[in-house]
């Protein structure tokens, strides 16, 4: 094995959405190291969410490559994907992550449901699924008294940091943050981008952050501008 | 296995919507089983009624008919027999028994039947079960009766307690028997035909309650006192019908052909098992249009699920990107959504049952009055268990719908939430 350092390589990707139609996304190249905290720059309709999906495997370019933690996801069939996302990566979206009929604790631990390695990955470490999950809720500032609350009881930022803790249990590689902060109010945004840049820290999780708000940009690594890098917007 | 539970979850997130289509769903199942179990338990009923008779003899009429007023006690003779016609079939050398009956009475709703002691030795049921007493012996006076068993448990009679017979066959009668009250000497045993809610007496004993009328009413200023009428000739001029066994089942076309043809008097003979067949081959077809009609309503259900499905799909979107978000794959989503289906169906089809065997015990005892059908109460037959796996074979199938739209969906949303 090639000691690669990258979580994302992109390489000549080119996307559109249907035969004929112009390219969404046109990436000559992408790389994000392992362990590193990015920021993506994007407005809407830069491409962002199409990228989003391209790591995660829900989409295939139709040319060039796209490697997450060294697998290249077009040599994968769509069942493998799935279950590569559901092993390695965590998802926050803007709003309505939680599935509303499942309690706090439940939420959270949907990953172990579809993963069996995030599942081991606590067992490994000796802590009980639960366990895991309250040390992640107290870490984002949830009391524990929530765990068998509806989500549906809480406030819209107790309600992104419930999504966190479901991206970061059973410690992925890898977690993308699409514009989770958009619906908080100013306070709640810094104090819900610490927590989670904290708790990916200690993790060694990469981030990949993707926001129209630059004022969040130098609290990471990293920022990269979509637009610059994609020349299908060009 | 995870996904169920999850199925299982969201569906309780949306109880009232699912409770209602479990509801409706559950009601259909029942009116299926409950049309099924009509049809075969009334051709079950009907059949065990008589058995043994090898023919029937009555004036005149239609096969079907006959059945009815005779054995059913449904319905009125449109004539009678003479006894001079009756004592000639009986004498008749391959005629083994013959059983003379002679309605036109009733007591409180329940039908009087005049016979003789044959009845009680010659007239079987059920496959060959003779009549038995509960309590007391056949009757043995003129104004002795027996009664069965519903008129007993009914009218909560008991041996050596006096009844008044009416005269005519309405529920409720102006002219009644009054000056010649009959006496409880014996109760039969429960048997499930129309045996149960009769009154028997002898022929002589219908006879002496119409000694002194005419034309269905009492001739004035002719009138006879229970203890005269035991003085005059009891012997009855007309029956109404007669049970005939023959000595040999093979003889029972010529025996037929015989009465059929008797010169004195029109008269027809049928074959109960013929005569049952065709009183059943009448209500035949609207048996199959209520069959129809509750499998069709059973689809109506159905497709009301499936609606309902269809509308949930669009909110659930979010739930669905969500989920393939941590992971799972489409199938996934689709099991999702046929889970839901088969959750409902089973359900609904419990509900159903159940809902079946309360609507039963209630509606027993009124459909024994109403209709003389006596549907017993029995578990659930291999015949009802195919049903119902046809119906949620079938609800599962129109799951697939919603099913394989969420799948679709899944699949081209992905992780994209869509509102």
């Amino acid at each position: 094995m090639s000691i690669e350092t990258d979580a994302i390589k992109i390489q000549n990707l080119s996307f559109h959405w249907r035969m004929g139609d112009a390219a969404v996304l046109d990436l000559p190249e992408l790389h994000i190291k392992r362990g590193e905290r990015v920021f993506i720059k994007g407005a809407s309709g830069s491409g962002k969410s199409t990228l989003l999906s391209l790591i995660g495997g829900v989409l295939l370019p139709q040319s060039g490559t796209v490697s997450v933690l060294d697998q290249r996801l077009n040599e994968l069939s769509s069942a493998k994907r799935d279950s590569f996302r559901a092993e390695h990566i965590g998802f926050i979206f803007q709003m309505f992550n939680l599935i509303p009929y499942l309690p706090v604790i439940d939420n959270v631990l949907l990953p172990c449901r579809f993963s069996q390695r995030r599942k081991h990955n606590i067992e490994k470490r000796g802590f009980t699924l639960k366990d895991e999950a309250v040390r992640l809720l107290e870490h984002l500032d949830l009391s524990t008294e929530m765990l068998q609350r509806s989500v549906t009881e809480l406030s819209v930022g107790q309600q992104q940091r419930v999504a966190a803790a479901r991206a970061l249990i059973g410690g992925p590689e890898l977690v993308i943050a699409d514009e989770p902060t958009s619906a908080l109010d100013a306070d709640r945004r810094s104090g819900f981008l610490q927590l989670l840049l904290k708790e990916c820290f200690e993790q060694d999780t990469t981030l990949v952050f993707v926001s129209h708000d630059s004022a969040l940009e130098p609290q990471f690594d990293r920022g990269i501008q979509l637009a610059d890098i994609n020349r299908a917007i060009n | 296995m995870h996904i169920l539970t999850l199925a299982i979850k969201s569906m309780l997130n949306r109880k009232f919507t699912i409770a209602l289509t479990i509801f409706s769903i559950a009601l259909s199942i029942m009116l299926l089983l409950g049309v099924e179990r009509l049809r075969n338990d009334a051709r079950e009923s009907f059949a065990n009624t008589i058995s043994g008779t090898d023919l029937i003899v009555g004036a005149r009429s239609g096969p079907v008919q006959l059945l009815l007023y005779s054995v059913f006690r449904i319905g009125n003779p449109t004539n009678n027999i003479s006894w001079k016609s009756y004592e000639e079939i009986k004498d008749q050398r391959l005629v083994a028994w013959t059983v003379p009956l002679s309605l036109g009475d009733s007591h409180h709703g329940f039908r009087v039947l005049g016979t003789n002691l044959d009845y009680f030795r010659h007239y079987h049921y059920g496959g060959g079960l003779a009549l038995e007493f509960a309590k007391g012996a056949p009757f043995a006076d003129v104004y002795d009766a027996v009664i069965g068993a519903d008129v007993a448990k009914e009218l909560n009679y008991n041996l050596g307690q006096e009844v008044v017979l009416a005269h005519g066959t309405g529920e409720v009668s102006f002219v009644r028997h009054d000056d010649k009250p009959f006496r409880i000497v014996g109760i039969l045993s429960k048997t499930g035909t129309p045996v149960d809610r009769t009154v028997h007496v002898s022929l002589e004993g219908i006879e002496a309650i119409h000694t002194g009328w005419e034309n269905g009413a009492p001739r004035p200023g002719a009138h006879i006192d229970a203890e005269q009428a035991r003085q005059i000739n009891l012997q009855p001029k007309t029956i109404t019908a007669a049970l005939v066994g023959l000595k040999s089942r093979l003889a029972a076309f010529r025996v037929q052909r015989f009465i059929n043809e008797y010169p004195k008097e029109p008269l027809l003979a049928a074959l109960p098992g013929v005569a049952l067949q065709e009183l059943w081959d009448t209500m035949a077809i609207a048996q199959q249009v209520l069959l129809a009609i509750s499998v069709l309503v059973v689809l109506v259900g159905i497709s009301g699920m499936m609606t309902a499905m269809l509308t949930s799909l669009n909110e659930r979107r979010r739930e669905m990107a969500v989920l393939r978000s941590v992971g799972a794959r489409p199938w996934h989503i689709f099991i999702l959504f046929v889970g839901e289906a088969g959750a409902v169906m089973s359900i609904a089809s419990a509900v159903g049952v159940a809902a079946l065997y309360v609507t039963q015990l209630i509606a027993r005892p009124i459909i024994q009055t109403q209709l003389g059908l006596f549907l017993p109460i029995h578990s659930p037959s291999t015949h009802e268990f195919m049903l119902i796996a046809a119906a949620v074979g079938a609800g599962l199938l129109v799951g697939l719908i919603p099913a394989y739209r969420a799948y679709r969906y899944s699949l081209s949303d992905g992780m994209t939430i869509r509102l």
